[in-house]
């Protein structure tokens, strides 16, 4: 198992998989989102070659209402 | 008659920028967003919520309209540089309202770590438009920094408070007339928008003042007007305060 931390909660996963196979993975929308690996933001273009690993820091985020 | 204002060579015809947030359902938002003829709404960057599906929220807004996202909820720079580029990479936008907080009771702003944070992101080829205390010399250095316009607060966010400094925001205004001021938020109700543009800001962003009132969209059209008002105010140049009374009608020729 793979215990990562994903937008504040510790979560396991199987094995290691891509950013965009994770955002799959607990059905996170993938349109207008972006995607934070241990403070590094990570391009869309590059979710599928970019590995999660044990420990690692994952944020996603969208937009709300705010002012 | 007023032509509007130029930010980051992009001509807004309204000088209303509204929020997004506190509205009691997507429906009172877009009504309010219609009648406030505001080109330009502000968005909040937030974790997305893994227990439940969410619908676009972007959606909800009139593709017409400059979105403009916030790095609300930063307490330091490094977190509202982060926030920045996560915005930037979500919506292709190079805009930001840059918001540092100094603490949550008054939500007041942090002008040291805005400054630095201004300063990283202009470089990074962000349009930064920072909130900041209502202070002439941060505004100098803001403005130094490459941010295209600065953002004084009225009052604090959401307090309705009103302009809480008229006079340094008058100063500001003389002291940079060739900068871009929008005040942001502590607008409670349509005279304290009119009275911020009367002092001369460029635009006024506002949020709950419009989401919290009872008929959400009557008060964006009010406020859309007082904004206007106060535009033409200032242009016309008003007539200096005197302690005494000056007759309107003729005194001499009363009949005695």
């Amino acid at each position: 198992m793979v215990t990562i931390i994903l937008n504040g909660e510790k979560k396991e996963i199987e094995s290691e998989v891509t950013l965009d196979r994770l955002l799959d993975l607990f059905s996170l929308p993938k349109q207008r989102v972006a995607v934070e690996l241990n403070k590094e933001v990570i391009s869309r273009k590059d979710w599928e070659k970019t590995t999660v690993s044990s420990e690692d820091r994952i944020e996603v985020v969208h937009f709300v209402g705010g002012g | 008659m007023d032509s509007g204002f130029t930010l980051a060579g992009k001509t807004f015809g309204s000088r209303l920028i509204i929020g997004t947030g506190k509205y009691r359902s997507f429906d009172e938002m877009k009504a309010a967003h219609r009648a406030s003829g505001a080109e330009m709404v502000t968005v909040a960057v937030n974790r997305v919520p893994l227990d439940r599906k969410t619908e676009s929220f972007l959606d909800h807004l009139d593709p017409a309209m400059q979105i403009l996202p916030n790095t609300a909820g930063c307490y330091d720079a490094e977190h509202a540089i982060r926030t920045s580029r996560l915005a930037r990479e979500a919506l292709e936008t190079d805009w930001i309202k840059l918001e540092v907080i100094g603490d949550p009771v008054t939500l007041l702003p942090d002008n040291e770590q805005t400054l630095e944070a201004a300063k990283v992101l202009v470089k990074e080829g962000f349009i930064v438009l920072p909130y900041f205390s209502d202070d002439l010399i941060m505004a100098k250095k803001l403005l130094g920094a490459g941010c295209p316009a600065v953002m004084p607060l009225a009052a604090p966010i959401g307090s309705g408070l009103g302009v809480q400094n008229p006079a340094n925001l008058r100063i500001m205004r003389e002291q940079l007339p060739d900068a871009t001021i929008i005040v942001d938020a502590g607008v409670g109700v349509p005279s304290d928008a009119a009275i911020a543009m009367e002092l001369g800001a460029d635009a006024i962003l506002m949020n709950t003042a419009i989401a919290e009132a009872g008929d959400a969209a009557q008060m964006a059209t009010a406020m859309k007007l007082a904004v206007e008002a106060g535009r033409l105010a200032y242009l016309s140049g008003r007539m200096p305060k005197r302690l005494y009374a000056s007759a309107s009608s003729p005194i001499a020729g009363a009949i005695k």
